[in-house]
């Protein structure tokens, strides 16, 4: 589903570059849920933004779906973001302006679907997340886990492929924690791949297997899966 | 997706209706200003005649030689000298043609008015009509045999005639006119060109539709001196009349109708051949010097357009550029409190066109309520450009249909384009540092 080969990213100045992923090699396979971990600042949060293809990378090949990504142009690139991808963000990210319905319809919209379809998978996603009763409130009404929810009904609308989380339970107490990861589970069982940073090991465990990231290379490979989504998808692939 | 990101747009600017409501009025006074001195200068500047305009010529031949032109600039004197002007009909070198003088006569009115009405009017000949596409309400002009027999004829102007008759068919009335009797053979349509491109010597171009028409050969046996300008040259002495008529006073235009480039170049010839004849008659000590000029560029040479509203539609421009400019900031401080969300759209799907569309419509909705409020202050300021122009330019400013329709047109127009910036720079927006920033 999202393989990275010999994939590099610099930034550069006019003095210093700074190797933000160097070398990073990583291969996730479809209906995998993989955990990726590492200290602040070793990258782990840039191979997630070059994974959902809102950051160019500099070098190395990158195939998302079999497709090698580097040189698409700016529609394409959003095109399968639009119907590929699912965010998951630790700071939410919703819209504030827009209700809970209208902030799940927004990649809906983009994806130029017909009102009667956006009505009916915008229902589905919120009853999914336990907030169909709830579509008319703003964020600024809701908790932070509700928020989450609310995010995660935002990606699920658009039956993303692949769901990508960045340290999806950080801004939660416990127990909202536990509800977002019971539904990241839940998605994932249901087929989808899920690549989730985080820096919380106990999270990581929920995963099948986890990547380390230090000093831009992911340097760790899965341990033996913990647990397993289907039957036919025991098996856990190393990256790197 | 348009309707989608005109809501967008309305919610937008009910969020921040302070920011708004500066947008607007930024672009409100700024088409309002711009509007209002283009409406002055669109009715002094504009083709009178745009049918025709390039096949109405007026000839100018120089009769004063080149020590007395009118500005030092070897030009011609702008009209006619009798002796020149009656040639130039007699030679009827052209389709059509026509002399013309400004007059003045006193009307009695009769009935149980009795004072008398000071009536303006023109001498013209019978193709004065057809050249111009002068419209009938009643009868028509005359032709060229009334013109030869100095036929007593009149043709009214509606506005006159409402005047006089009540706005009945007055053809075949007689009215008295200077006192001698005309009898009416036609009404004309509200017609009054402006410019005045056809009497311009003496002129401004913007005066009070002319209230009749009488024919030119007619006014000469009647002895009716112009209403207009009489510019001579050197020591005249002049006793009546006769004496005038053979002076060097320039006081009548002519026009004439060509229709092809070859009819042009013939006639230029034609005025050539003839100041060559005065020249070897002894009459002009001086090589021809003719000009032959079409409606637009006679108006051109006579500066016919105000300089007062030219100069005030370039600083009411300048103006409305300051707004506009002020409108990219405020723009670009909107679009750019909002990189968070863009970063959202961008990262749910949105590519970079849907977000240039989101907010040049958002910024076509700001200027569409610019628009709405320009148009008020613009049917405000129209009542108003008195106060900036000469009582005749300004009552030409109206509002009309087409001002409506271009004072929104402008107003969207400009601030999408004032929008491209801010728009160039929230569609340029990395997505994932605001991501990672919220």
């Amino acid at each position: 589903m999202l393989k990275m080969t010999h994939l590099s990213k610099v930034y550069r100045t006019e003095v210093v570059e700074t190797y933000a992923l160097r070398d990073f090699n990583i291969d996730v396979k479809e209906g995998e849920f993989v955990a990726v971990m590492g200290p602040s600042g070793s990258g782990k949060t840039t191979f997630l933004t070059i994974a959902g293809l809102l950051e160019s990378f500099t070098g190395g090949e990158y195939l998302l779906d079999g497709v090698d990504v580097s040189n698409l142009g700016d529609n394409a690139r959003s095109k399968i973001r639009n119907e590929k991808i699912g965010f998951v963000f630790q700071s939410f990210n919703l819209i504030p302006d827009l209700n809970v319905h209208d902030n799940v319809e927004v990649p809906l919209r983009y994806r130029g679907m017909k009102s009667a379809e956006r009505q009916k998978r915008i229902q589905d996603a919120l009853e999914r997340v336990g907030l169909a009763s709830r579509m008319k409130h703003y964020p600024a009404e809701l908790s932070g886990g509700q928020q989450q929810r609310v995010a995660i009904a935002r990606a699920l609308a658009g039956s993303p492929r692949l769901l990508l989380a960045d340290e999806p339970t950080g801004n939660l107490d416990t127990q909202m924690a536990r509800g977002v990861m019971e539904l990241l589970e839940e998605i994932h069982r249901g087929g989808a791949t899920i690549v989730m940073v985080t820096h919380d090991p106990e999270l990581a465990t929920r995963a099948q297997r986890s990547v380390h990231v230090i000093d831009g290379q992911a340097v760790d490979i899965a341990e033996e899966p913990r647990f397993h989504a289907r039957g036919d998808r025991a098996e856990a692939h190393a990256g790197a | 997706m348009f309707g989608y990101y005109f809501d967008l747009a309305l919610r937008s600017l009910k969020r921040n209706p302070a920011l708004t409501a500066l947008m607007v009025v930024a672009i409100g006074f700024g088409v309002a200003a711009s509007m209002i001195t283009y409406s002055v200068f669109r009715a002094v500047s504009g083709n009178p005649i745009p049918d025709k305009s390039a096949q109405l010529f007026t000839p100018q031949i120089d009769s004063w030689g080149p020590q007395q032109s009118f500005n030092g600039d070897n030009e011609p004197p702008q009209a006619l000298d009798y002796t020149d002007a009656m040639a130039l009909m007699r030679a009827h070198a052209a389709k059509r043609q026509t002399l013309i003088y400004p007059v003045q006569l006193s009307l009695l009115p009769g009935g149980d008015r009795s004072l008398p009405i000071k009536a303006n009017g023109y001498a013209v000949y019978g193709d004065f009509f057809p050249m111009f596409e002068v419209p009938f309400r009643y009868g028509s002009g005359w032709n060229a045999t009334q013109d030869e027999g100095r036929a007593a004829l009149v043709v009214l102007s509606e506005e006159f005639n409402r005047k006089l008759f009540g706005g009945a068919n007055s053809v075949g009335h007689e009215i008295t006119l200077g006192g001698h009797p005309y009898r009416i053979v036609g009404v004309t349509r509200r017609w009054n060109p402006v410019p005045r491109f056809y009497s311009l010597f003496g002129g401004s171009g913007f005066e009070e539709p002319a209230d009749f028409y009488l024919p030119f050969t007619r006014a000469l046996d009647l002895q009716i001196p112009t209403n207009g300008n009489n510019s001579c040259r050197g020591n005249i002495s002049m006793n009546g009349w006769d004496s005038w008529l053979r002076s060097n006073c320039v006081w009548v235009t002519p026009w004439v109708e060509l229709d092809s480039a070859a009819d042009v170049a013939r006639y230029r010839n034609f005025l050539e051949g003839y100041s060559a004849d005065q020249q070897h008659a002894g009459r002009f000590n001086w090589a021809p010097n003719v000009r032959l000029r079409d409606v637009m560029r006679w108006m051109a040479y006579m500066h016919v357009v105000p300089p007062e509203s030219r100069i005030s539609l370039m600083v009411s421009l300048g103006f409305f550029l300051i707004c506009l400019v002020n409108t990219v900031g405020l723009l670009l401080a909107k679009f750019m409190r909002r990189a968070g969300e863009i970063g959202i759209r961008r990262a749910l799907g949105a590519s970079r066109r849907e977000i240039y569309m989101q907010f040049l419509i958002e910024a076509g909705t700001v200027g569409l309520a610019g628009g709405l409020l320009g148009l008020l202050l613009t049917a405000a300021g129209v009542s108003g450009v008195g106060l900036l122009f000469r009582p005749e330019i300004a009552r030409l400013a109206h509002v009309d249909l087409s001002l409506v329709a271009l004072t929104l047109a402008v107003a969207i127009a400009a601030t999408v384009i004032a929008a491209f910036y801010p728009t160039w720079r929230a569609a340029h927006v990395h997505p994932a540092w605001h991501l990672r920033s919220n």
